[in-house]
Order: structure tokens, then C-alpha cells, then sequence
């Protein structure tokens, strides 16, 4: 990969990142729902009484909001591209369509991380859970996580672009697709989030899972983008 | 500008069983605009398409001059749709400083200013985004974004649709405009008339298939525009 791809890659993203900048529109969107998600959690679970139980419903409160808001930030970004048919100039211009990918994973991943912070403080004071005691080990693993999860977001959310029911089906063709990435992010967060083991080899290896999970998923979108946005 | 003539060569494209286009050979030449005409479902939007290199033919194959294109002709190609193609929560300059860092344009701000002065929104208020746009003021901007770059080849597809009639006048002059400069200008539409307005090669598809081409110089009359789509779709 050449400068001038990464160049193009950065065009994207930029693109993408100063929109938001102006509109706001998906930050508020998965703040939203990422607080709503994690109240009723937090509500539904006030009466659970075994502190061992904490973490790992902090790691799945966690994991669940930002499924959602990952998938509320995946639709709204590529739903930009369709307005105008933007695409269509996007895709006549000589940019190459693996940057226009790394470019749409860039943005989304950053735009779901900066939510992804915020949504750790709040359910670490919902659920009295240490959730910064590894931060390193915590930013590994919503990177990669994220990553994970936005890599196949993108390719499908670029496959769905032109049919009516995309929002419908985003979710449902999504999801069974990152359910590894899922597990292995929360068993990883919840191994880390647990004061009575703080054993950190599971969570060395969830996060070298993942890391192997988003090489594949990153190559598989690298490869089946073109084809997904040429509509061939 | 170019010298160079765009040559489809026995393009055929097929979506499963269904074929789009049977073995097309066409030549356009810079300087004039051909004009594509049919009814719905004949192939036109499928052939311009291809010509955009967006479509991949399953047969055939395009040059510029001698040259094979490519996806690498992208620099070449120009394309206003009946849609803008352009980002509507970014204003006009913003969205061609994009565009003009795609192309990776050297001077791109004196290039910018020109465009929106040559379509007349270089009075528009500098951060109003595009959304805030009426319809004729983002075909405005569609064909800043497509010139921008001083594209060899440039792709319409029923530009037309949804301009009021002044629109419509205004998006003609351009044509002919862009045309005399000695650009290659290739319109895909269903009006006849405005066909008849700017077309010195009429290209009329059916089923796939070019059913009639005809090439004046001097252009055509809306009558002969007419006659002509009326004998291609009664003849065969």
C-alpha cells in the first residue's frame, strides 16, 4: 500500500469525521441509546446481590450497549454516502475502494470508541466496578473489539445501502457474523474487570483472539468491498 | 483538449440470465454530443454504466484512442446524474475541496472559486450546506464537481429530471458549451427535445441492442429526433 492510498484512506475518513463534526447527528444518536441501554440494565439488575456477579454483568452491559450504538453508527454513516448518491462520485473518483474501506472502518471505529469511554465510566458507577484498574489491557480490547465489530459492519452496511430495509436487516445479518468478536471482548473485559482474579493471562488471550479475528475480518472486508459496492 | 475517441467495442453486460447488452460497438468523437435514447429497461443506464467503468462488461471492452480503459481512466471521466453526487451536510466549496483533493488537483482553491463562479454559487453564502440547496442549485454543483477535475469525457445521465424549464435551458447552454470546448459529451435521456437541442449523434438502444445510430454534425430537429426514435423502436 502506497502514500497516496493512505492518503485517500485519510480523505475518507476525514470526510467522514468532519461531517459529524458539523452534525453531531450519530454521537448523540449512540449517546443515547448507549444510556438508555445501560440504565434499563442497571435498573433490571438493582436487586442481584452477589458481588462476584459485578464485572461480568458490567463487561455484558457494556458489550450490548455498544453493540447497539456500534450498529446505530455503521447505518448513519453509510446512509450519508446514499443522500445524493454521493457513492456514486465517491466511487468515479480515483480513490481506491480498499481505502474507501479503511476509510469508512476509520471513522466508525473512532466515532464508536470516543462513545465506547464515556459508556465504561457510566457503567463503572452503575455497577461499582473498577472499570480503569488495566487501562492499557481496556483500550487494547475496545480497539480491537471495535475493530472487529466494524469491519464486517462496514461491508455489510455498504452491501445494504440501496435496499429499503436495511435497518431491519443490518442487525440481523450483522450480529451472527460478530458473535466472536463479542464473546471474546466481553469474557476479556470481564476478566479484567474482576477484583476477586485478577489473573490477566485469559484476558492476554482473548485480546490475541481478537487481534487474529480482526486480521481475518479486516482482509475478508479489504477483499469483498468492491465487489459488495459495485453491486456485482 | 483530446483528440481521442471513445470506442466501445462488442460490449455485452449480463446480470444472471437476463442480458443488459448484446455485443454494443459505438465510436464517439470529441467535439460533438452523442445522445443515448430508448425506453425504460433497453440497456442505457447499464451502457453509461460501463462507460463510467462503474459496471464491469461480461463481454467487450472500451478504449480512449488506442488505449484499453479502465478504472485507472477514472481522471478522464466526468458524471452528473440525476442525483448531485455531492455530501449534503457540506456546503459547496467544502464538498469541491473534497472532490478536488480526490483528484489530487494542484491549485484546487483557484480551481474551486472558478467553478463556482462559472455556476453561479460563488455568491452563496460560503458555509450553507448543500442540504439547504434548491434542485437546480445542486445540479449547479453537480457540474462544478464534475468538471472540476477537466474530465475528457463527460457522462449525463437524464441531468434534466426534476430541473424547472430554466433549469433545463441553462443545463443545455453548458452541454453546448462544453461541447464547442471540445470535450467528449455523451447524454443518456428520455426527452426527445432536449435531445434534439444538443445531440450531433443520436444512439438509439432496445433490448440491449443498438437499434439505430445516426451522426450529423449539424445536429437534428426535434421532428427528426422523433422520427428517427420512431422508426428504431417500430422498425426491427
Amino acid at each position: 500500500m502506497t502514500g497516496s492510498f493512505w492518503r485517500y484512506t485519510l480523505l475518507i475518513a476525514g470526510k467522514d469525521l468532519r461531517i459529524e463534526g458539523k452534525s453531531r447527528e450519530v454521537l448523540y444518536t449512540m449517546g443515547f441509546s448507549a444510556a438508555l441501554v445501560v440504565l434499563v440494565f442497571s435498573f433490571a439488575l438493582s436487586n442481584a446481590t452477589d458481588p462476584a456477579q459485578g464485572p461480568i454483568t458490567a463487561a455484558g452491559v457494556l458489550w450490548a450497549a455498544t453493540l447497539f450504538t456500534g450498529t446505530v453508527a455503521l447505518a448513519r454513516v453509510l446512509d450519508r454516502e446514499r443522500e445524493n448518491e454521493a457513492i456514486r462520485a465517491l466511487l468515479l473518483s480515483p480513490a481506491p475502494r480498499a481505502a474507501i474501506y479503511l476509510g469508512k472502518l476509520i471513522a466508525v471505529s473512532l466515532l464508536m470508541i470516543a462513545v465506547e469511554v464515556v459508556l465504561a465510566v457510566i457503567v463503572g458507577g452503575l455497577f461499582s466496578t473498577g472499570v480503569f484498574a488495566h487501562p492499557v489491557w481496556l483500550a487494547l480490547v475496545l480497539l480491537l473489539g471495535t475493530l472487529g465489530f466494524a469491519s464486517t459492519g462496514v461491508v455489510f452496511s455498504a452491501a445494504l445501502l440501496r435496499s429499503r430495509s436495511r435497518d431491519a436487516l443490518l442487525g440481523a445479518l450483522l450480529f451472527p457474523i460478530v458473535i466472536p468478536v463479542l464473546l471474546a471482548a466481553s469474557r476479556a473485559t470481564a476478566c479484567m474487570f474482576d477484583p476477586l482474579s485478577p489473573d490477566l493471562e485469559p484476558v492476554a488471550f482473548w485480546v490475541r483472539f481478537l487481534a487474529a479475528t480482526d486480521v481475518i475480518y479486516i482482509s475478508l472486508g479489504l477483499w469483498v468491498f468492491e465487489p459488495v459496492v459495485s453491486g456485482e | 483538449m483530446s483528440e481521442r475517441h471513445l470506442r466501445v467495442a462488442k460490449v455485452s453486460k449480463h446480470f444472471g440470465r437476463q442480458r443488459a447488452l448484446v455485443d454494443v460497438s459505438l465510436e464517439f468523437a470529441p467535439g460533438r454530443v452523442a445522445t443515448i435514447v430508448g425506453p425504460n429497461g433497453a440497456g442505457k443506464t447499464t451502457l453509461l454504466g460501463i462507460l463510467s467503468t462503474l459496471v464491469r462488461p461480461t463481454k467487450g471492452e472500451l478504449f480512449l484512442g488506442d488505449q484499453p480503459i479502465g478504472r485507472e481512466a477514472r481522471h478522464t471521466l466526468g458524471y452528473v446524474g440525476h442525483e448531485p453526487g455531492v455530501y449534503p451536510d457540506l456546503s459547496a466549496r467544502q464538498n469541491l475541496r473534497l472532490f478536488a483533493s480526490l483528484y489530487g488537483l494542484p491549485d484546487a482553491e483557484l480551481r474551486i472559486t472558478q467553478m463556482l463562479e462559472r455556476v453561479d454559487l460563488a455568491d452563496v453564502r460560503g458555509d450553507l450546506p448543500a442540504r439547504g440547496y434548491s434542485r437546480g442549485m445542486l445540479q449547479r454543483l453537480a457540474l462544478a464537481r464534475a468538471l472540476l477535475h477537466e474530465p475528457e469525457i463527460l457522462l449525463f445521465d437524464e441531468p434534466s429530471s426534476a430541473l424547472d424549464p430554466a433549469g433545463v435551458a441553462w443545463l443545455v447552454s453548458e452541454l453546448l458549451r462544453e461541447r464547442d470546448s471540445g470535450r467528449l459529451v455523451i447524454l443518456v435521456t428520455h426527452d426527445l427535445e432536449a435531445a434534439a437541442q444538443v445531440a450531433g449523434h443520436i444512439v438509439v438502444i432496445r433490448r440491449g441492442r443498438v437499434a439505430l445510430e445516426r451522426s450529423q454534425p449539424s445536429g437534428f430537429t426535434a421532428a427528426e429526433v422523433r422520427a428517427l426514435y420512431e422508426e428504431a423502436l417500430h422498425d426491427r
